[in-house]
């Protein structure tokens, strides 16, 4: 399987050969944050036209197919408009505070993106403590939502930010906990260990029955920690209009839109990365042919495909089901999600000291 | 009718009784014994009068007014009531409101068009011309010109004024609307879920509706007002552009009451193509409520399925009516054009088709847990607050109030069509959605009944080229998608109408908001105001 890493080092040799290591690591630094972000626009890019190719076959309709073939360079030109789009000033407003918070959201949601394992040796942030920043630092965002309706000096956006705030910091828990439960199975939260420690066989099949109910209650937070529907609740439209981000025009709204959307990816990426194998192809124990041919599908493919399939599920959600309301939302997770996260943490703490999973 | 006359001689003796053959007793009272008769109108055991069917604001020329029509559900007996005020300066009657919560709303409509003050009634505002209009538009002297076109912004006022009697003086008392510390927030005019520019004021504390105030007016078009100097069949087309997705049903009504005030036969042919359209009407109008109450409550395809079904129906009007919407089909006397030719052979694809689409309906959406758990036990009405609050039409029907017009006062040809009445039992906001989705089934039901057997014959009879009405008072009500559309002439003789008075379904609906959201959540004012599916065009007419 080919591994990434011998093009990093290939780069960091030539670069340390023809200058200073420090000069090295400043280059490699701004070249990793340019691709970073384009990576990042580009997802976001094919993200949204996928949401409204998705929800257009689920609603018979065709859904952009003017410009470019199948309408595939739509929202390209969408991403032309809203750059160009006048950022309207709102008077009566706290305006350093209006204007930071979409930025706080996108550089949340740009941490927890560089963290991603796309593919073998393809990584750009990895520790010790890995899969526990990601969580952290997608949690960052909320702060910005929070700042967003407090700031806009409007009604609506109050109460959708106050929605969020209590949403997404009851969610968090949700996410925290399911994640742990694959962290005391596998006994490390580096990101790339976690991945390779996959190799026999995808962490929810290790783990059978805890292992699937983590799964699960991870998909339901984590469509939760992401506002979208059946969760949307913060921007509630036939509710609040567009809650948090009623005030907001231009790249601005653009921030919190594309945000949206690559956390919906980031979401996927990290059910790939801790249940279901991340980059590492489907590996059965025991029969060596079928792995090795599984082997010849290069890791990104692989990992891709997983997002891919986890990321129609959670739109699959959103065409779907109706909204909650607050208190059932609120009711859903402290007392259903978090008392089952908790006692499916001990059965799973059991279980590997037993030693009775795969 | 002699009990009805012995009780009320007894404590009016100045009533006037009119004599009128199979007609509902009419009475003329003065505003003093009006007050008197209020309670026993409503509690004496042989009258009963629970329901107030309409309050029509009347300028006799001379005096200002207000006609009163009353029914009971429980004698089935009506009553109407003229009770014109003293002085046209300062015209002044009893209120309605303490026994009739609707009459709070209809009140503030006379008060709004006539500036008839109610004594007692808690909130005297214009209900929907702006508070700084001059003058009362539908009294016979206003001059249009002391309202020139105002650009500037309305400054919602947060107290309103309540007239009370003192020893026979009249006083004006102030009346706090929201205090300076309430979270009010502004629900429309512009909102996705008001379905039109209704405003809704709602005072909030936290997720929790303390109040809910409405303001409606926003597209008043005076259209009674218009009516006053438009020929009888120039009037008809205002119908169509009030309740706008039960345009035919409201037409039918106006052309039905004009024709038996007239005296004229309708042909069979006729009749039985009004029905179909009537149901037709009526099934167009419930996916769209449908495709909208899914919206609401955020689940989005569902939306696209009710439009996708309600296009067939349109495309059925179209092909015959050449209208979409608004179809301008029903003349006095009959309809416009004959049935397109493949009119029977689309409805009855329709009909054979919309069953399965139902049923994957109430896979998608209605036996959806999250569903379930957001419209059951959700806006409560009970059957006494919907007779109290005049509600008819599903909503009533959902709390289990048998007001169907079809079935109880049965018009054209429903007499002879097979259908069920709707009715359930909670009068929550599933059993409002359930019963809109059954009707659909039982409208489906009258026309395939009805599509194998219409007759041959003319669409339309002949009429005079001016259509005048004989001097009198008519009332005619059908059953639009939304509850029982009334319409009121009175006439003096003219090729105009003296006075046109349109009921509509709507104006109760919207009136019962408050009763039934205060105390809940914010997304579960968006549910009721769903459920109740009111049409704003109909509200403001």
């Amino acid at each position: 399987m080919f591994d990434f890493s011998v093009v990093t080092t290939w780069i960091d040799e030539g670069l340390r050969g023809i200058m200073p290591a420090s000069g090295a690591i400043a280059i490699e630094c701004v070249l990793i944050g340019v691709l970073l972000l384009a990576v990042y626009a580009v997802f976001a890019l094919v993200l949204i036209l996928a949401e409204r190719k998705v929800c257009a076959a689920f609603q018979c309709r065709l859904g952009p197919n003017r410009v470019g073939p199948w309408g595939s360079i739509q929202t390209v030109a969408d991403m032309v408009k809203i750059i160009t789009k006048e950022i309207i000033s709102i008077r009566h407003v706290d305006s350093f505070l209006h204007n930071l918070a979409p930025f706080l959201v996108i550089i949340a949601s740009l941490l927890a993106f560089s963290c991603i394992p796309f593919a073998k040796g393809l990584q750009i942030l990895d520790f010790n403590v890995g899969i526990l920043f990601m969580v952290a630092a997608s949690s960052i965002g909320i702060v910005g939502i929070l700042l967003a309706g407090w700031s806009s000096n409007n009604k609506f956006s109050l109460i959708g930010a106050m929605r969020s705030g209590a949403q997404m910091i009851s969610y968090e828990l949700s996410i925290g906990l399911s994640i742990m439960t694959i962290v005391v199975l596998s006994g490390t939260m580096q990101i790339s260990e976690l991945v390779e420690s996959q190799n026999d066989l995808w962490f929810i099949f290790k783990g059978h029955i805890p292992a699937c109910i983590a799964f699960v209650v991870y998909l339901i937070a984590g469509t939760a920690e992401t506002n979208r529907g059946p969760f949307d609740l913060p921007e509630a439209e036939s509710e609040l209009t567009a809650g948090y981000h009623t005030e907001y025009s231009g790249m601005h709204f653009g921030f919190y839109y594309v945000a949206e959307f690559v956390n919906m990816f980031i979401v996927a990426a990290i059910a790939t990365t801790v249940f279901l194998g991340g980059w590492m192809p489907l590996h059965i124990p025991g029969l060596d042919a079928f792995n090795q041919a599984m082997d010849y599908i290069p890791s990104l493919v692989w990992f891709l495909a997983k997002s891919v399939v986890m990321v129609f599920v959670i739109m699959w959600f959103k065409w779907t089901f109706p909204r909650l309301r607050i208190d059932q939302l609120i009711r859903l997770e402290w007392k259903y999600l978090l008392p089952l996260n908790l006692v499916n943490l001990i059965v799973m703490v059991l279980i590997v000291a037993l030693g009775w999973h795969f | 009718m002699s009990t009805i006359k012995s009780i009320i001689q007894e404590i009016c003796p100045q009533a006037v009784f009119q004599e009128t053959e199979n007609a509902p007793v009419q009475v003329r009272l003065q505003a003093a014994e009006l007050a008197k008769l209020l309670k026993p109108l409503r509690e004496d055991a042989a009258l009963q009068f629970d329901y107030l069917e309409d309050l029509v604001g009347m300028d006799f020329g001379e005096k200002l007014g207000v006609i009163y029509r009353l029914y009971s559900t429980v004698h089935n007996h009506r009553i109407i009531i003229e009770c014109q005020a003293e002085s046209r300066q300062e015209p002044e009657l009893p209120t309605l409101s303490h026994i009739w919560a609707i009459a709070n709303f209809y009140e503030r409509e006379v008060f709004d068009f006539f500036g008839i003050h109610f004594i007692g009634h808690p909130d005297m505002r214009r209900l929907f011309l702006r508070s700084d209009h001059v003058g009362y538009p539908l009294r016979k002297d206003y001059d249009p010109a002391s309202n020139p076109l105002k650009l500037d912004a309305e400054c919602l006022p947060d107290d309103t004024s309540v007239y009370v009697d003192h020893d026979g003086k009249t006083q004006i008392e102030g009346h706090t609307l929201f205090e300076k510390d309430e979270y009010v927030v502004n629900i429309g005019p512009q909102h996705p879920a008001t379905h039109g520019v209704l405003h809704f004021q709602v005072s909030l504390q936290g997720e929790i509706v303390k109040k809910v105030d409405v303001h409606c007016g926003y597209i008043h078009r005076g259209i009674e007002k218009m009516c006053e100097s438009m020929t009888y069949p120039q009037t008809l087309a205002m119908t169509d552009r009030l309740d706008y997705l039960s345009a035919h049903q409201n037409r039918h009504a106006l052309c039905a009451c004009i024709e038996d005030a007239m005296g004229m036969e309708v042909p069979r042919r006729a009749q039985y193509i009004r029905v179909l359209m009537d149901e037709l009407s009526r099934i167009q109008s419930h996916l769209l409520f449908y495709a909208t109450f899914c919206m609401d409550l955020g689940a989005l395809t569902p939306f696209f399925y009710g439009f996708r079904d309600r296009e067939k129906i349109l495309n059925i009007f179209e092909d015959t009516t050449g209208g979409r919407l608004i179809q301008n089909y029903n003349v006095i006397g009959g309809v416009a054009r004959d049935l397109h030719p493949d009119f029977i052979k689309k409805t009855r694809e329709f009909v054979e088709y919309l069953p399965g689409v139902l049923k994957e309906y109430h896979d998608v959406f209605t036996n959806n847990v999250i569903f379930r758990q957001r419209s059951k036990g959700i806006g409560l009405l009970s059957r006494e607050q919907a007779l109290s609050f005049g509600i008819t039409g599903p909503t009533a029907r959902a709390s289990n109030l048998a007001c169907d017009v079809r079935k109880h006062n049965p018009y054209s040809i429903y007499s002879e069509v097979l259908f069920k009445e709707v009715l359930y039992k909670n009068g929550d906001c599933l059993d409002r959605y359930m019963v809109r989705m059954d009707e659909i089934e039982q409208s489906l039901s009258i026309i395939s009944q009805l599509l194998d057997k219409i007759p041959q014959g003319d669409y339309c009879a002949k009429t005079k080229p001016v259509i005048k009405l004989p001097e009198g008072r008519f009332f005619k009500s059908v059953e639009t998608a939304r509850g029982e559309f009334g319409v009121f002439i009175e006439s003096r003789g003219e090729k105009y109408p003296y006075r046109l008075k349109f009921h509509p379904p709507c104006l109760p609906l919207v009136s019962v908001v408050d009763t039934l959201a205060s105390g809940n959540k914010i997304a579960d004012l968006i549910t009721i105001g769903a459920s109740l599916d009111y049409v704003v065009p109909d509200i403001d007419r």
